[in-house]
């Protein structure tokens, strides 16, 4: 939250696939929300809200099949010639959730980092070339000599690492990462959570984070936003989302995350999120309950949480 | 309490074209009735292994049991037939496996998969266990068992198809139920539904559990006893209170350290650095050795016995000798330990 200028901005994204006969699966269903420049947003939910979908809308791995991406002001998903794509992509890249089966088991560490490189012409020569993936296999902790080997010499933990590295090779901006650490193991985790927030400082990196490991995203994220069924509903920076959480699904999922604290499970209690307490008299809307606090809530359920807050 | 398991010094080799790979090498515990035994490491410490073979599920002929005894009611399963084994398995000692996805059969209807270990072990006719089918479906929260017990595995989501499994696995009522990393597939809110589950069912049936996962959340909500692997060792084993408490091995440290809390700020993660050795040639003395920043010079030479902490607690570490250096825990662990002692009496003064 450095200088809030907006990097990203995502008006009422919609994202439909159809599903045979008549059949429309709503994946994401008007979703906005801005990312500032250095931050990292943190973007959680249970499997089939349309987190991912939402990621690969932006990266346009998906068509949007309504409503606007702006990058740095700049329509993401409008008309564009090829030249303007090329430099559309290069400030944005990926990473994604299995790292095994996201690189090409036929190229080498080598090919796979440089594939970026190549495309965008950043390098002039085999030796540049050579010099520039060394560099990056340093930066994320791999040796040198790891570029001549193929992805299956690789453990997971390491693989992610080159995934990242490739993510890196063409000096991005802005970078989603799509579930980088649910396949590996806790203490590998925590090393890789600590390279990305180490490129980050040090490159000045803007993250989109999405993961359904809840205290993973809270470390992580300085603003997080909460996904259930394709919309938004709840926006807040992540102390004040894990503090004072106001939508009943929030808290449902909150009180969900099982803490590796024997008193704390055994006095923890679950709520389940019953979604008929909605009023239901009007369309739900995104509404900012105290500043930088969002809920999607109708008018009278505003009210409510609005009292909810003061009491607290 | 009585033992209901008991395993000692089991060691399971598995023969590949590079050579023996000591996957489990001298693993010792034992589980008391209704108990729930969590054990927890990364992948490749052999938490798995062990589970097979508890099971006798040992993929045959790479794999061999080198040594050690595994006592179920007093009788050496290790020591079994083929045709033993499957009187045994399903009935009195059953398995969930990780995935619900592939677990399942998808072309048999649910009802028939979790009524073929009735008929078979429990020599019941077919209307009677479909009967007994629909009232395990009820049992694990499954709505609507009377239709749902005609449907295929497809018609049913992530969380319910674990609970078909978890009927599957409770249909014999069983002594024992081994849970290999039974929600590691699932959402957070399923997973935790999943878990009170299995706590209510252990409740009714007194059955004991041993609960294989990495998730060390999970365990501080399941688990009575909690054993960490390492490098097909325990390396920890003791009360859930201790291992969280009052953990006493560098790894152990490790893995709670790497863990974020809610309250934790932007300090850097506690990390184990590198990765676990290749159990093709096991480093000699200590296998965390080269990961242990508090390693000491007799690590790489002898491998530590099981030092007594407590009548519950033991670990295997050199820093536990009498004549070691005394280490506390690094910071960022102590903190988070005493962070945890905060929230449990908070959380002792609500109840």
């Amino acid at each position: 939250m450095n200088t809030e200028q907006k990097l990203l901005e995502v008006i009422d994204l919609k994202k439909h696939f159809s599903a045979g006969r008549n059949k429309v699966i709503k994946a994401v269903d008007g979703v906005s929300f801005d990312v500032y420049k250095g931050e990292t947003f943190g973007l959680v939910g249970e499997s089939g809200s349309g987190k991912s979908t939402t990621g690969r809308t932006i990266i346009r791995l998906y068509d949007a099949t309504s409503g606007e991406v702006k990058y740095n002001g700049e329509d993401v998903h409008g008309k564009k010639s090829k030249a303007d794509l090329l430099k559309f992509n290069r400030k944005m890249q990926m990473i994604f959730q299995d790292p095994s089966s996201s690189l090409n088991p036929r190229m080498t560490v080598l090919d796979i980092i440089a594939e970026g490189l190549d495309v965008h012409h950043l390098v002039k020569n085999e030796k540049e070339r050579k010099e520039r993936v060394e560099q990056l296999l340093l930066d994320v902790g791999l040796n040198k000599e790891h570029a001549t080997r193929f992805p299956h010499e690789f453990s997971g933990g390491q693989r992610q690492r080159i995934g990242i590295a490739r993510a890196l090779a063409v000096d991005p901006e802005f970078i989603i990462c799509d579930e980088p650490i649910s396949a590996l193991d806790v203490s590998i985790q925590a090393q890789v959570v600590n390279l990305l927030k180490k490129l980050q400082k040090e490159r000045g990196l803007t993250y989109l984070f999405i993961a359904h490991d809840l205290s993973m995203v809270k470390y992580i994220s300085d603003r997080i936003g909460v996904m259930h069924l394709g919309n938004l509903v709840e926006l807040a920076d992540s102390d004040e989302l894990y503090h004072n959480p106001i939508h009943p699904y929030t808290k449902s999922l909150l009180s969900a995350i099982p803490l590796p604290d024997p008193d704390y499970e055994r006095s923890r209690t679950r709520i389940t999120y019953d979604p008929s307490v909605h009023d239901t008299s009007e369309e739900p809307e995104f509404r900012e309950i105290k500043p930088r606090h969002w809920v999607r809530c109708t008018t009278k359920e505003f009210e409510k949480y609005k009292k909810e807050l003061e009491n607290k | 309490m009585s033992k209901l398991l008991e395993v000692k010094d089991l060691r399971v080799s598995f023969n590949t074209y590079n050579g023996e790979v000591q996957a489990v090498r001298g693993v010792s515990f034992d589980l008391n009735e209704g108990e729930t035994l969590a054990i927890v490491g990364e992948s490749g410490s052999g938490k798995s292994v062990t589970s097979s073979a508890l099971m006798g599920l040992l993929p045959k002929p790479q794999s061999i049991i080198k040594s050690g005894e595994i006592l179920f009611k007093g009788e050496d399963l290790v020591k079994k037939s083929e045709k033993e084994m499957q009187k045994i398995r399903g009935k009195e000692i059953s398995m969930v496996f990780q995935d619900p996805m592939s677990s399942l059969n998808p072309t048999m209807k649910i009802g028939n998969q979790i009524m073929e270990g009735l008929i078979k072990h429990q020599n019941m006719g077919k209307a009677e266990a479909k009967k007994k089918a629909v009232e395990l479906l009820k049992l694990v929260g499954i709505p609507y068992p009377e239709v749902r017990v005609n449907q295929f595995p497809h018609q049913f989501s992530g969380g319910m198809r674990q609970r078909v499994v978890i009927a599957i696995a409770l249909a014999c009522n069983p002594k024992l139920l081994i849970a290999d990393e039974p929600t590691t597939a699932l959402d957070v809110t399923i997973q935790a539904q999943i878990l009170e589950l299995m706590k209510e069912i252990q409740q009714k049936t007194k059955s004991s559990i041993i609960f294989i996962t990495h998730d060390l959340g999970v365990v501080a909500n399941v688990a009575d006893r909690v054993a960490v692997m390492y490098a097909g060792k325990i390396v920890e084993i003791g009360t859930v209170d201790d291992i969280f408490y009052n953990p006493k091995h560098p790894y152990t440290w490790g893995l709670l350290g790497s863990m974020p809390t809610l309250d934790s700020e932007d300090e850097e993660l506690y990390t184990i650095p590198g990765t676990p050795p290749d159990m093709l040639n096991p480093p000699v003395g200590d296998a965390f050795a080269p990961r242990n920043s508090y390693a000491l010079e007799i690590d790489t030479v002898m491998e530590p016995p099981m030092f007594k902490v407590s009548d519950t607690h033991y670990a295997a570490t050199w820093l536990l000798h009498e004549n070691a250096p005394k280490v506390e825990p690094p910071e960022s662990v102590k903190r988070r330990i005493e962070g945890f002692a905060k929230t449990g009496a908070k959380g002792g003064e609500t109840k």
